[in-house]
């Protein structure tokens, strides 16, 4: 399943997020309560300020001779003080909240890597590792910014437009009536805004990635574009997917830029039409000119926040599909679960049976038909077959990655939907082409074979896939990093550390994926003595590419278009004169 | 470049005026407020309360028009910058692009271009509005009264500097939270690419616990880095709230002695918060500044660069290369900062046979390719092909002289035809029978679509093998002179591999072929074999005589093709 066709499917599910959103917050709910309370504190110290500065200054309007000075020092220290404090509880919530976005950001992370360990394989084949781990760094991050910025900022928009609006009325009913006017309008507008700019924001984020992508697989194949001078031709497609992103970006912009103009229109018509009105209401008596002052100061504090509105949206709306994105992750389908009554087998003996399997990764083309084979406990199986015949399926099946539409594998006997999916998987140890180490020291990666190893153990696998001589020549031996892609050391050696790591696991049946002698001699030489030694007393199965496989396997298998056309021993085969004469003759043309 | 700029420059101008109304409404305010309702006169009430509608209104037009206006010029030439950034950069040398690597020169293009987007758009509107706030905001308060003006002038430079000190410390946190970030990626990305081997060692807890470690590291320097930037704010506006008690104090101080009028402590006030405000936006706007400073300057390093593979003309002729099609004379080599990657080089390859390279890992083999196509230049020695030295050809040229298939080279996210053509004039039969020699065709019509069909991102779709030879079709088809072939055709069998060999003699008989492997029966009928080790040729020959001569290669053979003999 494609998880970009998953998000397109789902329609978009505002009022669920949010839900989704506020259970993941649910830990922290005591605290958020408490940051409300803090807000409230915050707020209400904040207006103190301001009243303890108008005593002050209307001690001083009592002109020279008249002032009281003690007065005017009492009035200031309680503006320091309250000014002060307030600003202590801010700075409080802001940690608390720092604290709070970026333990969430934290559990979402932990979240989506532990969801990584229950999809099935197939997610993984399908979908770029990008995608998923944007989902990680970019997503997550938007969310933890959201709600370190906008809860407390929700909260105190809250408390300060009724603390102002309260104290509005108090002063003017009037006045706050013609406030409340444009307070519609400038919500409507908002609204109405919104609805306009938020497709047009989400476009300009799509061309932006599309364009991103674009540039990210033309620089990669640089080499092949210069080598057949496709250059031109390539500009040419960057110069309209680069029109298409900057298009999508004025497109949204040149909308989005008239908000903040608008809303101060609105502001500032409301002003005039306070001054206005509130000059007339002077006129008749109805109001003092401290009052308006202090009205129009309200106001401002008033309309501030709601100014602010636009911009919070903004905020929540791209953290919300961010939210989205990372549950829509969370929500894929996982990896079947063992069924009911399943069965834990410890080490197994290694007879393996595949009958009549058929299976297809997508609908249209079947991959394997009805395959039958068995590998007996020691013995080595080889598959041979042309490219894309279908022998890696196999072992994806084997392992269990994957299941078979039609058809039936058998662990020693047993129906294998009948055993525990991991204890399956531990029957087998797998060498494949593809080799994978981790970052992290030579010993931690072949310690990785099997749980609690001791470091003799470890050592001992080391002797046994012969590298221990190689390890210790390293400056700091079995302590040496590897860097994430095993950069530092050559391939054949990668390929000697994977096999100390299947000997260490010590499981019975063995999956070897033969490099195609991708490694200089002797190392070569060294892998091929380590693999020989592996198999022995294991099971095997081998994709074979060497004809010294082939020949000492017990059986080999021919695969041709997913099907099993011939089987048998080497020399059986060769005596038939069929499709495995042919594929060993080639190698000598 | 002249025309931006002035329309850069009007623009500014029509935000200054913006900013300016902007400040003048509460002015007008204050006046209604003060002076006009005092004379209640119901007429100029109304004259006033028109005018700052008025205002408002003119305000809102020009704050609109500026910033409509710097998105536009932001988008020409942000489009512009882009899109010649992304010309030099596809032109840039092999030399260049291992120097600078390739995941920065595609965040230059998208992050840094990004950034500077971003920048140019706030410059134009932040960056002139949070000047006119501070510098006006001094002004006036300056020209009200000198005295409390001194609060403003030793606060306010004390403010900024504690801010821009704090962002600074802020700045290395955030690289530090950028670090753990890459741990946490890095830890998923390792266990996207090796789920089948953490699900087939059951390992899925002490990876948990492993990324667990990575993200608990995380959170720790997003707490420091967040706790830190938190302060900035809280300091502007606690100083702000300690100017404004000075200012009452000191103002109370100087009505008692009558030299102020107590109104201007009122009109100081606002003043003072006007330039706080001020300060903030300019510490944002710094901020932003010093990002899009260091994208620039990223960006300005690309564009900078000059390729060092340039045309000589005049050559001197050496009758050496006429040898053969492609001649390499004593040619030696070494990547910026390595150890040689090959030394003393020669060969010839006439038109019509094929050449086989071998040799393990690391041992010089595709860097004889490099330099054949000149993507680097030799330190020393030449190479000539068709009798010229391959520095006397335009790069196009040159090139135009090969089919080449890369090692792990690039299936384009695009149709099967369009990659197998890759932009060239080339004839549908002609592409249907190279794919035929090369053995895809009869996987591409096994698709709807044929050679319509869509390939996935980095041809992710197709099996190694099916991209082996849909790559082996773009190198055939276009029979350029020369064909070579990196390590292509090792994830192919045996048979499919020798019958692409097959076709490609019969149906490319006048071409040179060239064959990189590292699988003996790739090379093995070969008319010359050089067999590579360390960057030196230490065998070379026809198959059956290196058997002979050379040990190492013989040594191979029997590794590979196991004890069968015939």
């Amino acid at each position: 399943m494609k998880l970009s066709k998953m998000i397109q499917k789902r329609p978009k599910d505002t009022k669920g997020t949010l839900k989704r959103l506020w259970r993941t917050l649910s830990p922290f709910w005591n605290i958020i309560i408490a940051v409300g309370l803090l807000s409230l504190l915050s707020c209400v110290l904040s207006l103190l300020g301001p009243y303890f500065c108008g005593e002050a200054i209307n001690e001083v309007e009592k002109g020279a001779g008249a002032i009281d000075f003690s007065l005017v020092w009492k009035w200031a220290l309680l503006m320091l003080f309250s000014y002060i404090l307030s600003e202590a509880v801010y700075l409080s919530i802001n940690l608390i909240m720092v604290k709070i976005s970026k333990k969430t950001a934290y559990m979402l992370r932990k979240e989506c890597f532990d969801k990584l360990h229950r999809l099935p394989v197939s997610v993984f084949d399908d979908n770029s590792a990008g995608d998923i781990l944007s989902r990680v760094s970019y997503d997550v991050d938007v969310v933890a910014t959201s709600i370190q910025a906008d809860i407390s900022q929700i909260i105190t928009t809250v408390i300060t437009v009724l603390g102002s609006f309260f104290m509005m009325l108090k002063i003017s009913l009037p006045l706050s009536v013609v406030t409340m006017v444009t307070l519609p309008i400038t919500v409507f507008y908002t609204i109405h805004i919104k609805g306009i700019t938020r497709p047009l924001y989400s476009k300009r984020s799509e061309k932006y990635g599309e364009m991103n992508g674009f540039v990210e697989e033309m620089f990669s194949g640089e080499k092949t574009i210069q080598a057949y001078g496709y250059e031109e031709n390539v500009s040419r497609q960057f110069a309209s997917i680069n029109k298409e992103a900057s298009d999508a970006y004025f497109n949204a912009d040149v909308r989005g830029v008239t908000i903040g103009p608008t809303m101060g229109m609105m502001n500032n018509l409301s002003l005039a039409l306070n001054g206005t009105l509130g000059s007339i209401l002077y006129m008749f008596s109805y109001a003092t000119l401290g009052q308006l002052s202090s009205f129009i100061l309200y106001s401002r504090k008033f309309a501030g926040p709601i100014n602010e509105l636009a911009n919070i949206m903004n905020e929540l709306f791209s953290a919300l599909s961010a939210a989205e994105r990372i549950f829509s992750f969370l929500d894929m389908e996982e990896e079947r679960k063992d069924k009911e009554g399943a069965i834990e087998i410890e080490k197994g003996e290694g007879n393996i049976g595949v009958r009549d399997v058929s299976f297809s990764y997508s609908p249209e083309k079947e991959i394997l038909h009805n395959v039958s084979f068995s590998a007996e406990k020691g013995k080595t199986l080889a598959i041979v077959g042309e490219t894309g015949a279908g022998k890696t399926t196999i072992i994806n099946l084997l392992m269990r990655f994957y299941y078979p539409d039609k058809g039936k594998i058998f662990i020693d006997g047993i129906d294998s939907t009948d055993i525990k999916v991991h204890s399956q998987r531990r029957q087998f140890a797998m060498v494949l082409q593809d080799t994978w180490l981790f970052r992290g020291t030579v010993y931690d990666n072949i310690a990785y074979g099997r749980e609690g190893a001791t470091r003799e153990e470890v050592v001992e696998a080391a002797k046994k896939a012969g590298i221990h001589y190689f390890i210790s020549t390293l400056d700091k031996g079995y302590d040496t990093e590897i860097s994430e892609d095993g950069g530092n050391i050559s391939k054949g050696q990668k390929q000697l550390l994977t096999i100390a790591r299947a000997f260490l696991s010590n499981s019975p049946v063995l999956i070897l994926d033969e490099a195609t002698s991708n490694v200089d001699t002797s190392t070569e030489k060294r892998v091929q003595e380590a693999m020989t030694a592996l198999m022995k007393g294991r099971t095997a199965i081998v994709i074979a590419h060497r004809l010294s496989t082939i020949e000492n396997a017990d059986e080999i298998i021919v695969m041709s278009n997913g099907s099993v056309v011939e089987k048998g021993t080497h020399s059986s085969l060769l005596e038939k004169k069929g499709a495995y004469y042919k594929l060993y003759r080639s190698q000598f043309s | 470049m002249k025309k931006t700029w002035l329309f850069i420059l009007i623009t500014m101008v029509i935000k200054f005026i913006g900013t300016f109304l902007e400040l003048l409404i509460p002015y007008v305010l204050e006046y209604i407020i003060d002076s006009v309702a005092p004379q209640k006169s119901l007429k100029m009430v109304l004259i006033w309360g028109g005018v700052m509608v008025i205002l408002a209104v003119l305000c809102r037009f020009f704050n609109k028009t500026a910033n409509q206006r710097a998105v536009k010029s932001a988008r020409d030439n942000i489009y512009r910058l882009r899109q010649d950034l992304f010309e030099k950069t596809i032109y840039l040398s092999s030399e260049t692009i291992d120097h600078i690597t390739l995941p920065s020169l595609i965040s230059r293009l998208t992050s840094d271009s990004y950034n500077v987007l971003s920048f140019m758009q706030s410059s134009q509107t932040l960056g002139v509005r949070a000047p006119i706030l501070l510098i006006g905001g001094f002004i006036v308060s300056f020209s009200m009264d000198k005295g409390l003006a001194l609060i403003l002038a030793v606060m306010a430079p004390l403010i900024i500097a504690i801010v821009i000190f704090i962002s600074r410390k802020g700045i290395p946190l955030y690289s530090a939270v950028q670090k753990k970030l890459d741990d946490v990626v890095r830890i998923m990305r390792e266990n996207i690419s090796g789920i089948r081997v953490v699900k087939a060692l059951g390992k899925e807890n002490t990876e948990s616990a492993r990324f667990e470690n990575a993200d608990k590291e995380m959170e720790k320097s997003e707490i420091k880095a967040g706790f830190t930037m938190a302060l900035p704010m809280t300091i502007v506006k606690l100083f702000m709230n300690i100017g404004l008690v000075l200012v009452v104090s000191i103002g109370a101080y100087r009505v008692s002695k009558r030299t102020m009028k107590p109104g201007v402590i009122l009109a100081f006030l606002s003043y003072f918060q006007m330039i706080m405000m001020g300060v903030l936006t300019l510490n944002r706007f710094f901020l932003m500044m010093s990002k899009a400073n260091a994208s620039a300057e990223r960006i300005k390093d690309t564009m900078d660069s000059v390729s060092t593979l340039v045309k000589v003309e005049n050559i001197e002729e050496d009758e050496i290369s006429k040898k053969g099609y492609v001649v390499f004379d004593d040619v030696s080599f070494s990547y910026e900062g390595t150890t040689r990657a090959i030394s003393n080089i020669s060969f010839v390859l006439e038109r019509g046979k094929t050449l086989g390279i071998i040799g393990g890992t690391g041992s010089g083999k595709s860097t004889i390719i490099n330099l054949m196509m000149r993507f680097y230049d030799p330190d020393k020695g030449r190479i000539y092909i068709d009798g010229k030295d391959i520095r006397s050809y335009d790069l196009p040229e040159l090139r135009k002289h090969f089919g080449v298939v890369f090692q792990n080279d690039f299936i384009f996210h695009d149709t099967i035809s369009s990659n197998i053509k890759i932009g060239r004039d080339i004839s549908d039969e002609e592409m249907k029978k190279a794919a035929e020699n090369a053995m895809a065709s009869s996987f591409i019509e096994k698709y709807e679509d044929g050679y319509q069909h869509q390939a996935a991102i980095h041809g992710s779709a197709f099996s190694g093998g099916q991209k082996q030879r849909l790559l082996i079709s773009r190198a055939l088809s276009g029979s350029s002179p020369i064909i070579v072939l990196d390590d292509s055709s090792s994830a192919l069998d045996y048979h499919t591999d020798s019958m692409v060999r097959k076709n490609i003699l019969s149906y490319h008989k006048d071409s040179s072929l060239v064959i990189v492997a590292e699988r003996v029966s790739a090379v093995m009928n070969s008319d010359e074999i050089l067999f590579l080790h360390d960057g030196e040729i230490i065998g070379r020959g026809k198959h059956d005589y290196l058997m002979e001569t050379c040990p190492g290669y013989r040594e191979i053979y029997e590794t590979q093709m196991g004890e069968a003999k015939e």
